[in-house]
């Protein structure tokens, strides 16, 4: 079980993210022939609902910079994991590598 | 759980970051204190940092076909306690508020309290709770890791909520809609976020324990078990 347990959380992440994939299915085309959006991000919807509850409110602020197109905020956002990724990756490679040296040091000599 | 720039009253933001500056200051003497004492946990105070970039980075698509992000503050807060996550939360903040237009400077203040103050303390206080009802150690992390990742969200419905109450229901109404959108998407990603968490101390109880039995953290007896 033990040796299995890593696989098994991973498999789950895995799986959350993909069964709504398949169970989320696209609403039919609606009266203005636009195509429904579905796996919009949370945030943008809670954007909209503040429009729909107050409708006068005007955001008082603009972003500074904002990514020039969605290929340039995928990157930003790809740079981010990667640089996450990267120093835990660095961090747990190099663990590995000093337990295992202890272990050949403190080991039996032949 | 960004609330998007210019999204919030003025007023409702100064609040906000009124609130938040003092836990954003005594986590950075909290930092310096522990890494003065342990500068070795330097190392380890990386990972916590890189933890919540990758994880606040991965939008994962829901179950309500929505698409929202884990926010990775339970794994730190565990490991250095809930006040360092307040300016570590504001890193990642700020650069996802500066780069990427997501979320925003005047929502900041609002922003860290959500993700970096309510997150992180709540984990912290549910996995004291489930370690005190023997809860085995892998299961309070998980549980901890998933409801503070809800929280946080439950967290910007309220703010939401506060800022925008419903003309006709009020403030309940329009929490119920606010946290609608954030908190039922957030279900399934909250428990992605326990599991990922667990996997991380796994892979630490099993290369880095001396590490965290020096946090006060009990692995060994996972490790025997």
């Amino acid at each position: 079980m033990k040796r299995y347990q890593n696989f098994l959380l991973v498999a789950a992440v895995i799986l959350l993210a993909a069964i709504p994939l398949v169970l989320v299915k696209r609403p039919p085309v609606g009266p203005d022939a636009k195509e429904v959006e579905i796996f919009k991000g949370a945030d943008d919807e809670a954007k909209d609902l503040i429009g729909r509850i107050s409708p006068d409110y005007k955001p008082w602020f603009k972003p500074i910079m904002e990514p020039p197109s969605g290929e340039v905020g995928s990157l930003l956002f790809a740079l981010q994991a990667a640089l996450g990724a990267g120093f835990i990756g660095y961090y747990l490679g190099s663990s590995v590598t000093r337990t295992r040296l202890q272990k050949e040091q403190s080991g039996p000599r032949c | 759980m960004h609330i998007m720039e210019g999204f919030l009253p003025a007023k409702h933001a100064l609040a906000w970051s009124v609130v938040s500056a003092p836990f954003v200051a005594y986590g950075i003497y909290s930092i310096k204190k522990r890494i003065a004492e342990h500068p070795e946990q330097r190392m380890l105070l990386g990972v916590a940092t890189a933890f919540t970039f990758v994880l606040s980075a991965l939008k994962l698509p829901s179950v309500t076909g929505s698409c929202s992000h884990p926010t990775g503050t339970g794994f730190g807060a565990l490991l250095f306690g809930p006040a360092a996550m307040a300016p570590v939360g504001m890193i990642v903040l700020l650069f996802q508020a500066l780069l990427l237009a997501h979320g925003g400077l005047t929502t900041l203040g609002a922003n860290i309290f959500s993700m970096a103050i309510v997150g992180p303390f709540a984990a912290y206080g549910i996995f004291r709770m489930a370690q005190k009802i023997r809860l085995s150690f892998k299961l309070s992390v998980f549980f901890a890791a998933a409801l503070g990742d809800l929280l946080t969200y439950v967290t910007t419905s309220l703010q939401l909520a506060l800022a925008f109450p419903d003309p006709v229901g009020g403030f309940a109404a329009s929490f119920a809609k606010f946290a609608s959108i954030f908190a039922l998407t957030q279900i399934p990603l909250a428990a992605s976020e326990g599991f990922l968490t667990v996997l991380v101390f796994n892979a630490l109880a099993r290369y880095n324990a001396r590490e965290l039995q020096a946090m006060n953290l009990p692995v060994e007896q996972e490790v025997k078990a």
